[in-house]
């Protein structure tokens, strides 16, 4: 790409906050329609049990209500929820339908739903619903699962979906001979992306054209469409997936839930528009959850610390079924145990067991925060073991340049075989220790200062990006001479209209407002699309763009050089506006085509991006109350080629912040009867305001990627992954008097206060 | 039964149920959909309007009790022109990213800012901790309310940016 133009690299402010600041976004419950009706799920209260009856006479025989919708209303087979991501025939057996048959297997299942002229109707005639289950013993937690006591899945004998195994070298031969081992277990827990926006869809159908229009589709609207066209018996060209503004997605929105196949299903069913938009209740319950996690590993090391060897079992509770990304996390677990460090020889199986909880699927660093919690704790154990500084430690064992680009263990099934592609992780290493004054703060490690003690910590990560396969841009020369790009990626409030009218405008030569706009939001405007996910939007959507642009050049060039009478290799684009031939000759590209002229262009990938990076933390813990003050707190991080510093650094410190909450307070408590008891935004804590006021950032761009042409990485999940391990840390270091080692999160109040009272206690040989 | 009351500047009546509440009244009765709902039940913050000069929540509120009230909304706050002092800080420190929180994060800040222009960072956070972003980390949605609090009045005060560094 020539260099004409430099908005890449510029923090621009962003096109989409015009309408987002005067309330003219437009999300899916803005939407309505004449003759809507809406629609209210009746979702299961056992967590486990089987369907005896579901009468729904009353219900239907209410003033205002349409119909009720329950399994035997769907047909002769009720779809299942489709694997998107490790479709292996081993999750089959686990599917979920999209309406609950024969089984509840966790309380929000759905078992009806009721389609009223008023939400407020539909939820009314939910309550006259009479619902008969046969509870069964609920499966709470991972232990009771192994036990395969209570089975969720009679037929198949077991609550063991799958293991994932991860090997790299030879561990047991490392193990052998190792000077020191330690043994160790650690815990995260049960939370999940919890987007401001709950998720709500608007199905039309119509029947005389045979099509179907679905708004409120986020992230994946290409692979939803497949599976919703597959299970409605229609042609995919016959559907239409509309993706609005969208409220945050983090992982979790967008992916095909038993939502997204009842509504559709419903506005065909009724023939007239029907709307749902989920409460606050209904997310919690539903939406999927994440980060519930345990590993038991050991680790071998000499004693002048290096790292020979890190083995062990973990174990991933993934509620009560396989569906669409649920196996990532457990998977991430596996390959990235090890994280930014050299680690010769591993050997690590995960375990994905079923329980009676809501189903689990990707948020945010998904697996990576897990890890990196295990893994960060467990180093800064072995470093105080071993009397070695836990930085030099760190330093000894970081992936050097040199060894660049560094494959990692291997994952099976899927033999999936993976490789960091750059970076120098010291560089980032020594920037967090300057910006946090590691020397002088880790003087005060320990100490007790007005009833507080402080503690310091650092934690290094990666993050993986730019998953493939594909990714589709269109490019269209309108007929007044401005640009219009069509892309396959999904905005899910990550500012991408802004990043790609930047790129676009960039591989065009033209100025930003040259750009008609960035249109991302249905499946109709090009051939195909694979979504948000994975941080793999600007890489993969961004690399497209410059292919079609590169097309867009070349018909542009070709039309002109028809115009001029000579050859299209002779013609010069100038400033995006006009063809110049040969002696000057030219020729203005506003009018130069009456339909606009239109290139597509794709970009293929197999190999991920890996940005990666430090974070360090400053912290104050009061013994008496348990709480912990968040002095300081500094994310460095590498993300290859920076398209707007603006959003890219708005991404670390909000990432962070979403991170501090999982490492502190957000729970998704079940009782050993599969009860959710935290249904509300009082019960779930998530960070306000006021609790972490000092984060800051760093975003530097040192090494872009070799394995795309923007040299892009994928970004906006570093923040959230090191942010477990490091609080964790920086606690432990605060409260070293007492011994206290975290090995659960999160750290709350009321966790710190017990692990000082019982560091208190004598200890019992 | 029927309500009248004043959003914006115009008088409304409109004719609800006695459930109805405020946020689902204007969002859907008068399909002024700036005003977004997180929770309903008045811990997000996402809905919050501009009754009588104070911020409500909107969905903690019955349409019916609007009666007689003047209400200021996201669009009452806006203008086709122009952003909005307020509004242009939010866009100039990225204090928003999937825009969800924002309107309620305006409304509220524009009430705090007219009642209080001299308000330091933490009076900011203490105020906006009952709006709930799970996007910016608030970091910059504080910076930018500061920022504008000279468009309310304020005075600037040597020493200013070095105390509210904290």
């Amino acid at each position: 790409m020539r260099t004409v133009n430099s908005l890449i690299g510029s923090a621009i402010e962003r096109l989409e906050d015009l309408r987002f600041l005067r309330g003219r976004g437009q999300y899916v419950d803005d939407l309505a329609r004449k003759d809507m009706l809406h629609a209210a799920f009746l979702r299961s209260s056992v967590a486990h049990g089987r369907i005896r009856s579901i009468d729904d006479s009353a219900a239907r025989a209410l003033p205002g209500v349409h119909s009720v919708i329950t399994a035997k209303d769907i047909g002769n087979r009720v779809p299942r929820v489709p694997m998107r991501l490790q479709p292996l025939p081993d999750f089959e057996p686990f599917g979920q339908p999209v309406i609950a048959e024969h089984k509840v297997r966790y309380v929000g299942e759905v078992l009806a739903l009721v389609l009223a002229d008023t939400a407020g109707i539909a939820e009314d005639a939910l309550g006259l619903i009479e619902v008969d289950i046969d509870p069964l013993p609920a499966v709470a937690d991972r232990c009771s699962s192994a036990q395969n006591a209570s089975l969720l899945f009679e037929d198949t004998g077991t609550n063991l979906a799958i293991k994932f195994h991860a090997v790299r070298g030879d561990a047991a031969a490392a193990f052998k001979d190792a000077p020191y081992v330690r043994r160790e277990s650690f815990r995260t827990q049960r939370h999940l992306a919890l987007p401001m926006e709950p998720r709500g869809l608007l199905a039309e159908w119509d029947a005389a054209r045979g099509r179907l229009t679905v708004s409120g589709g986020a992230k994946v609207l290409f692979f939803n469409r497949r599976t919703l066209a597959k299970e409605m018996g229609l042609a995919e060209s016959a559907i239409e997936i509309v993706e609005n503004d969208v409220g945050g997605g983090f992982g979790a929105r967008g992916e095909f839930y038993p939502e997204d196949f009842l509504i559709p299903f419903a506005a065909r069913h009724a023939g007239r528009p029907v709307k749902w938009t989920e409460d606050r209740r209904e997310n919690l319950m539903c939406l999927n959850h994440a980060r519930e996690a345990e590993c038991d590993v050991e680790i071998a090391c000499t004693r002048e610390g290096t790292i020979l060897g890190l083995r062990g079992h973990a174990y991933v509770d993934v509620g009560a079924y396989m569906r669409t990304n649920g196996a990532v996390g457990a998977r991430n677990i596996a390959q990235f145990m090890s994280g930014p460090y050299r680690i010769a020889n591993i050997d690590i199986d995960v375990a994905l067991q079923l329980t009676n909880k809501t189903p689990v699927g990707t948020y945010r660093g998904p697996g990576r925060f897990e890890t990196d919690f295990f893994r960060e704790r467990f180093l800064d154990m072995v470093a105080q073991d071993l009397g070695l500084d836990r930085v030099e430690f760190r330093r000894r064992n970081l992936v050097r340049l040199q060894e660049m680009p560094y494959s990692i263990a291997t994952i099976t099934p899927f033999e999936s075989k993976d490789e960091f592609d750059s970076g120098d992780y010291q560089v980032t290493l020594d920037r967090c220790l300057d910006e946090i004054q590691w020397a002088e703060k880790s003087k005060l490690a320990g100490k007790l200062i007005d009833g507080r003690y402080h503690g310091v910590a650092i934690g290094c990560f990666i993050e993986g990006g730019a998953a493939g396969p594909k990714e589709s841009a269109r490019m269209v020369l309108e007929p007044d001479g401005l640009y219009s790009v069509y892309v396959g990626s999904s905005a899910i409030g990550q500012g991408l209209e802004t990043a790609f009218a930047q790129i676009a405008a960039d591989a065009l030569e033209v100025p930003m407002d040259r750009i008609r706009g960035v249109f991302h939001g249905t499946t109709s405007f090009v051939s195909d699309g694979y979504g948000a996910y994975h941080s793999r939007s600007v890489v993969m959507g961004g690399s497209a763009m410059l292919a079609a642009a590169a097309n867009l050049r070349d018909m542009i060039r070709a039309q002109a050089a028809e115009r001029l009478g000579c050859a299209p290799a002779e013609i010069e684009i100038v400033e995006g506006t006009k063809a110049v031939g040969p002696g000057g000759k030219s020729v203005p590209l506003q009018g130069l085509s009456t339909e606009g002229i239109s290139a597509e262009g794709a970009f293929l990938n197999k190999k991920h991006t890996y940005t990666y990076g430090a974070h360090a933390a400053h912290v104050a813990v009061d013994p008496k109350l348990g709480h912990v003050e968040l002095i300081d707190y500094v994310i460095v991080e590498d993300c290859g080629r920076i398209i707007n510093p603006l959003t890219v650094h708005g991404q670390a410190v909000g990432s962070a912040v979403q991170g501090l909450g999982g490492a502190m307070m957000e729970h998704l408590v079940y009782d050993q009867q599969g009860q959710l008891l935290t249904g509300s935004l009082a019960d779930y804590l998530i960070p306000t305001a006021s609790d972490f006021p000092n984060i800051r950032a760093i975003v530097l761009e040192n090494h872009p990627s070799p394995i795309n042409p923007l040299g892009a990485k994928g970004a906006g999940e570093g923040g959230i992954i090191a942010a477990g391990g490091v609080m964790a840390n920086a606690v432990a270091n605060a409260l070293s008097t007492f011994g206290v080692q975290p090995r659960e999160l999160p750290l709350t109040p009321t966790r710190i206060w017990e692990l000082v009272q019982a560091a208190k206690q004598p200890v019992a040989e | 039964m029927s309500v009248q009351f004043q959003v914006n500047g115009k008088k409304v009546e409109v004719e609800v149920e006695p459930r109805l509440t405020l946020a689902d009244c204007l969002r859907h009765s008068l399909r002024l959909t700036g005003t977004h709902v997180g929770c309903e039940h008045g811990v997000c913050g996402a809905c919050t309007v501009i009754v009588d000069g104070a911020a409500v929540r909107s969905c903690l509120m019955l349409a019916v009790q609007a009666e007689g009230s003047e209400i200021v909304t996201i669009e009452g706050l806006s203008n086709d022109d122009d952003l909005t002092p307020l509004q242009k800080s939010f866009r100039k420190h990225h204090a928003l990213q999937c825009g969800f929180c924002t309107p309620g994060m305006i409304t509220t800040a524009h009430v705090l800012l007219s009642e209080e222009p001299d308000c330091d960072a933490a009076r900011v956070r203490e105020v906006l901790s009952g709006n709930l972003c799970r996007c910016t980390g608030y970091i910059s949605i504080v910076e930018a309310v500061l920022d504008a609090r000279s468009a309310y009045g304020h005075k600037e005060q040597a020493g200013d940016a070095a105390r509210e560094r904290r």
